[in-house]
């Protein structure tokens, strides 16, 4: 199954996105998160305002088997939050990548950035599950 | 730990796309195109369960009724030839060994008892060392085992036993009971049983005719929208028909009353192993009940969460947990105090540290 990893996304071992935009970091699940996991049924982020650190849990989700978290790619505070996920989990299997992102966080330093990988070292990971 | 073994039907999962994983000691698909949709497929038409791993231990001869019936908690001589029946294992420690079904194949002599898979090894020792003259075969290697559930389970069996011309038909057979026939040449058990709560059957073959009938049912289903169904599905279709689970809801410690099977336990029409311990926790009256509960505010209960009073006592534990696809819901079992076992009752589950509301409901949790 092929994977859409957008080169400019930037990708946790634990299978988060981060895309950034100057210090605003948008923080979701990969496709290959959404299809291990299945559907996906609940969802728990933190609030707005929380501060969350790099590689801690910020959140989880379940699907109708398991429990997952979700881990920050970046260190900083949560400035919004897709509140629309609770009602509708659903979206984060049909369009994980872009409607269903989770937080948006303003990221406390650049150099955290260094620790995440980029598609094609992500594309290899994935590929050798 | 060694490799986990596969089951004949273990290039069939690969073919259609299954997920393959290590499940008590067997390489087996926890899915395929997902659970939710398998799931309700069950409920709505019909699925295939690869139920290989399954143990099933044979007691032949003169002494197989009586061996039976001391080691079970069930009345085994009830049983005519063709009769299946839910039983129970107890232990020395008022406990259970293991939840089993007996199939009677010849009164008096041939029963065949299906267990759990993790259990198969444990069973046949318990069942040798507490023998009571049978002779008990462990034949778990010898038998593959296809569950086809759902409301049009029948209607495929008939396709496929009537293309075959093999005499029994699955829609006449009464729930729990048994029928020997061949399929191809391969010889076969036909049982109306099953672990889903729908209609339908589960068929022992012998393990080389399991692909070639496995590949029929897919094939001659097609139009009665026939899936495959993998170990996710199987769990969450328990689940809501509360149906216990050994090691979740039953174990070897917890008394087989609090999990609300007296039903299967018959002390007053014989004796057998472990009858006064199951007794003796049963009058000194039970302080836990296993319960259904549905959350009233939002989570899921897990296995393993706690459980909490209204006035912040702990009462028990989750034993089993999910998201219903039935109800599109959050649903759980669990131990609770029995003093709030009672349905209605308000009780709190323990989700990551927090309290989290839900309420005693009846079971199962989905009209049947």
């Amino acid at each position: 199954m092929a994977f859409h990893l957008p080169e400019d996304y930037y990708y946790t071992k634990e299978h988060e996105w981060a895309q950034v935009d100057e210090n605003i970091v948008t923080v979701g699940i990969t496709e290959f998160a959404q299809d291990q996991l299945g559907e996906i049924v609940y969802v728990e982020l933190p609030e707005e305002g929380q501060k969350i650190s790099q590689n801690q849990s910020f959140g989880v989700i379940e699907s109708v088997k398991a429990v997952s978290d979700l881990f920050s790619p970046v260190s900083g505070t949560v400035i919004e939050v897709n509140t629309s996920l609770s009602d509708d989990p659903s979206v984060l299997n049909d369009d994980p990548i872009n409607e269903g992102w989770l937080v948006r966080i303003e990221m406390d330093s650049e150099k955290e950035l260094a620790n995440l990988m980029r598609s094609p070292e992500y594309k290899k990971l994935i590929n050798e599950k | 730990m060694t490799n986990p073994q596969k089951t004949p039907l273990y290039e069939e999962h690969v073919k259609l796309n299954g997920r393959i994983v290590d499940f008590a000691g067997w390489s087996l698909p926890v899915q395929y195109v997902g659970v939710k949709e398998e799931h309700l497929n069950v409920r709505k038409n019909v699925g295939l369960f690869d139920v290989s791993h399954m143990g099933e231990i044979r007691f032949l001869g003169p002494k197989a009724l009586e061996s039976l019936e001391w080691m079970t908690t069930n009345s085994v001589s009830r049983l005519e030839t063709g009769d299946a029946q839910y039983s129970l294992i107890p232990n020395e420690q008022g406990g259970l060994v293991d939840d089993i079904i007996i199939y009677c194949l010849q009164k008096n002599s041939d029963y065949l008892v299906c267990v759990n898979a993790s259990n198969t090894e444990k069973d046949f020792q318990w069942f040798k060392s507490h023998n009571q003259g049978a002779d008990i075969i462990n034949q778990s290697s010898f038998w593959a085992q296809i569950a086809i559930q759902g409301p049009k389970a029948s209607e495929l069996c008939q396709r496929i036993f009537q293309a075959n011309s093999i005499a029994p038909t699955c829609a006449t057979m009464k729930p729990f009971t048994v029928k020997s026939a061949y399929f191809k040449e391969h010889p076969i058990l036909i049982a109306s049983t099953g672990y889903t709560g729908e209609k339908g059957v589960e068929i022992y073959i012998e393990n080389s005719g399991a692909s070639k009938l496995w590949q029929l049912l897919i094939e001659s289903g097609q139009d009665l929208g026939v899936m495959p169904i993998g170990l996710g599905a199987r769990d969450t279709l328990r689940v809501e028909m509360k149906y216990p689970l050994y090691g979740n809801e039953i174990n070897d410690t917890m008394n087989p009353y609090a999990a609300g099977l007296g039903w299967v336990i018959k002390p007053d029409l014989k004796d057998f192993l472990g009858k006064n311990l199951l007794l003796e926790g049963k009058n000194k009256g039970l302080t836990q009940k296993l319960v259904g509960f549905k959350m009233i505010e939002k989570g899921i209960p897990r296995t393993g969460y706690s459980l909490f009073s209204f006035d912040n006592q702990e009462i028990g534990k989750v034993t089993s947990g999910t998201h219903s696809p039935s109800l599109d819901a959050p649903i759980g079992i669990g131990y609770v105090a029995s003093r709030q076992s009672e349905i209605g009752t308000e009780i709190f589950v323990d989700i990551r540290g927090k309290k989290v509301k839900a309420v005693v409901c009846k079971t199962p949790f989905i009209e049947r």
